[in-house]
């Protein structure tokens, strides 16, 4: 570990300046293939499946931005990150873009020199416990022994709840979600904590799901998005509008299934500027007109790959709640393409 | 007639500098130095300006800024209020106590092992080879991690020792309480406590001085003297009259009186740990990170340092034991009197490296959830700052600066033990 964030500071150091200078589209292009950062194992948003192949909400944005840059929603190269390696890893360029259910915040933004593009999911940190143990609230968890991920904002925001409730706990760091998953259920820690979607994928993945409750405490905000370094704009705008588009496109309508009908022309301008048949957007952007249409094939508008990977069918079952189009009273809302 | 002249000086020209062989190895070795340095500048100059280009120049602030996390074990005070320079000292504690401890117990399994393993006894000799073979030849992280899991998945649960039919129970008179979580044992308290110097105000290096420690370590000081003393006259009156006066219960009432009067003036007692809600309270919490990286950090090491003593008692010839024998001295006196004092001249220095690997393979600690200074300042801070270059160069600072000690200090033992020559 320590190595490779030496390794990592020293490229950032070597490297940083020219990645900076030349254009990370062109560089994508040129390589044929994006390098996407993705969470170790997740389930639903970003996991492996039986085959090796990589599957998931997260995944569903680095393949929808392939599709747009390159014509090819399989030319990805997953680069699997820890909370602690991920940001080394996108500022010294090992990694184009960033989609690791990673909070937007303002030191990350402002000082660690990320633009992050949007929000793909609209997250707050919650509390997993045994049904056994009989909590009903956070606020009973006074002398608990809480497992949590080193590294991100929940070990932040549980360190200030318990401080602001005065109450008392026991923190145990763990790496990655997968040994959190061990300690919890060995019963070395009573309580697991990350973003509530993180619980349910978690407790999905778990023998008897049942045995598990989660907390009705939501303790913080924890806007998720994909993010990209600080000082390429270009390759900002491009991540943010393929994000913009699946979103929108699910506002219009638009799915992986009518989207070849759609896209020989319709009534409506918007989609049509969209797909590409009317206007030149994707020209603006430095892509082929068709990009968008491409983006929305490789795995199908935002609540397509919302439904598929942790909707309310599979085995995470979340509700779409917040992350609802603002059409029906959610916070996910693309800006217009005009 | 003679002409006293002297011998034709020789002025000095700049081409000896390459030609002559008194000044050619000085020239490379001047050379390569400025190379080298010019190299070491580039590289620095280059990181500087490119950090700048980022807009992350370097600069330490971050240390005077709140931390933000907790840390389960601490020795000093602190919350997730204190800033992040605390939380590094907190962590370097927890990497000294890991290194301390891991250190005596390796040496001690080691040097056990290491004697052992030239047993004659068949048996005895191979299990010591199978447990040397085994733990230096699988890396020290599996270990770790092995230990870790075998902790908190066999050993019985908190929840096991609830309720009206506890499956579990707790040990010794119900003082210690073994769980997957760690190790609950009874925690000296005073009652009539004399309090703590509180050092350096309120900066984030402040730490107390309990003075109760202060008095059991003085009061020992005195009873260790006086006992010396005791044992220095009957030495004397030894040498004077060939009769050694009886001396063992003066030396154990020195040693326990003024101790426990000590005790009983400060209202010593024990806390013992208790099951309230949904942990042990009370107690001193020994946790399976440390325990488990304690354990497996102290095994590994020891099979090296078991290599170490064989070889030093190898290398003492034959005769030397043989002498011994020939005198009529126990095989055990002959170990501990003939043998290993030589041998120890030869243990001693590749111990230093071991004691060195020891304290360097703590770092390992964030893999168990154990905090140590790579999990603080190398970890968490590192993380939510994002200041990696300050963290890394601050951590190998902190890391090369207790080498050194360590090195000092062995090497100052090895000076003490060495073979004076004269």
């Amino acid at each position: 570990m320590k190595k490779s964030v030496i390794f990592g500071a020293l490229t950032v150091a070597g490297l940083a300046a020219g990645a900076a200078a030349a254009g990370t589209l062109d560089d994508v292009k040129a390589r044929g293939k994006l390098n996407c950062g993705v969470t170790t194992g997740l389930v639903g948003f970003a996991a492996p499946d039986a085959n090796g192949k990589w599957d998931g909400f997260d995944v569903g944005v680095c393949r929808a931005v392939a599709a747009a840059v390159l014509g090819d929603p399989a030319a990805v190269e997953f680069v699997p990150t820890t909370g602690k390696t991920r940001f080394t890893a996108l500022a010294s360029g090992e990694i184009d873009m960033l989609a690791r259910n990673t909070t937007w915040t303002f030191s990350r933004d402002v000082d660690l020199k990320f633009t992050f593009v949007g929000v793909n999911y609209y997250d707050g940190q919650g509390f997993m416990v045994p049904s056994e143990l009989g909590v009903s609230s956070a606020k009973d968890l006074d002398g608990a022994t809480v497992c949590i991920q080193t590294g991100t904002t929940t070990e932040l925001n549980l360190a200030d709840f318990f401080r602001a409730n005065n109450i008392s706990y026991e923190p145990v760091p763990i790496e990655t979600n997968a040994e959190g998953q061990q300690q919890y259920l060995a019963g070395a820690c009573d309580v697991y904590t990350t973003d509530a979607s993180g619980l349910a994928a978690t407790r999905a993945t778990f023998e008897d799901p049942g045995a598990h409750v989660l907390l009705p405490e939501i303790i913080s905000k924890e806007p998720l998005g994909p993010l990209v370094r600080h000082g390429d704009d270009n390759w900002g705008d491009v991540i943010r509008w393929t994000l913009n588009a699946l979103i929108t496109a699910e506002e219009l309508g638009v799915s992986s299934a009518n989207v070849g009908e759609m896209s020989s022309g319709t009534n409506n301008p918007e989609v049509n500027r969209l797909l590409g048949t009317e206007g030149n957007l994707g020209e603006m952007l430095g892509l082929s007109a068709d990009w968008a249409k491409a983006a929305i094939m490789a795995g199908g508008n935002y609540g397509e790959l919302f439904e598929k990977n942790i909707g309310e069918n599979t085995p995470i079952g979340l509700a779409r709640g917040l992350n609802a189009q603002w059409t029906d009273g959610g916070l996910i809302y693309s800006p217009p393409f005009r | 007639m003679t002409t006293l002249t002297d011998p034709p000086k020789e002025s000095f020209r700049l081409s000896m500098l390459i030609y002559d062989s008194r000044y050619r190895s000085m020239t490379i070795q001047v050379v390569a130095m400025i190379f080298f340095m010019l190299v070491a500048a580039w590289l620095l100059n280059n990181a500087i300006i490119n950090l700048n280009t980022l807009g992350k120049p370097i600069s330490f602030k971050f240390l005077s800024n709140p931390a933000g996390y907790d840390i389960n074990q601490r020795l000093l005070d602190y919350s997730s209020r204190d800033i992040n320079l605390r939380a590094a000292l907190i962590g370097l504690l927890n990497t000294l106590v890991v290194a301390v401890l891991g250190c005596i117990t390796a040496t001690i399994i080691g040097v056990i092992v290491g004697v052992l393993r030239l047993s004659s006894n068949w048996l005895v000799a191979r299990i010591m080879t199978v447990y040397v073979e085994m733990f230096r030849n699988v890396p020290v992280l599996l270990w770790i991690i092995l230990a870790w899991a075998i902790l908190s998945e066999s050993l019985p649960k908190i929840k096991s020792f609830r309720g009206e039919n506890a499956t579990s129970s707790m040990s010794l008179f119900d003082s210690v309480a073994i769980t997957n979580r760690g190790i609950y044992i009874p925690e000296p308290l005073f009652s009539r406590s004399l309090g703590n110097i509180h050092l350096l105000g309120d900066s984030g290096l402040r730490f107390d001085i309990s003075i109760d420690l202060i008095a059991i370590v003085v009061v020992l000081a005195l009873s260790i003297f006086g006992m010396r003393k005791v044992t220095a006259r009957a030495n004397a009156v030894q040498e004077a009259t060939g009769d050694r006066p009886t001396t063992w219960y003066i030396q154990l009432g020195i040693l326990f009186v003024p101790m426990i009067a000590l005790l009983v003036a400060l209202g010593f007692h024990l806390g013992l740990p208790e099951l309230k809600g949904f942990n042990f309270k009370g107690g001193t919490h020994l946790r399976n990170s440390l325990i488990a990286l304690w354990l497996a950090l102290s095994l590994y090491t020891a099979a090296f340092i078991a290599e170490i003593v064989r070889g030093g008692i190898m290398a003492i010839s034959k005769g030397q034991s043989e002498a011994a024998a020939a005198l009529g001295l126990r095989p055990n006196r002959t170990m501990s009197l003939v043998i290993l004092p030589q041998a120890l001249r030869v243990i001693i220095p590749p111990m230093i490296s071991n004691y060195l690997n020891l304290t360097k393979n703590s770092s390992l600690a964030i893999a168990v959830g154990y905090f140590d200074l790579t999990g603080t300042l190398g970890g968490v801070t590192l993380n939510q700052t994002g200041r990696e270059l300050e963290c890394v160069l601050l951590l190998m600072l902190v890391y090369l600066v207790i080498s050194l000690l360590i090195s000092a200090v062995m090497n100052w033992y090895n000076k003490r033990v060495e073979l004076v020559e004269r």
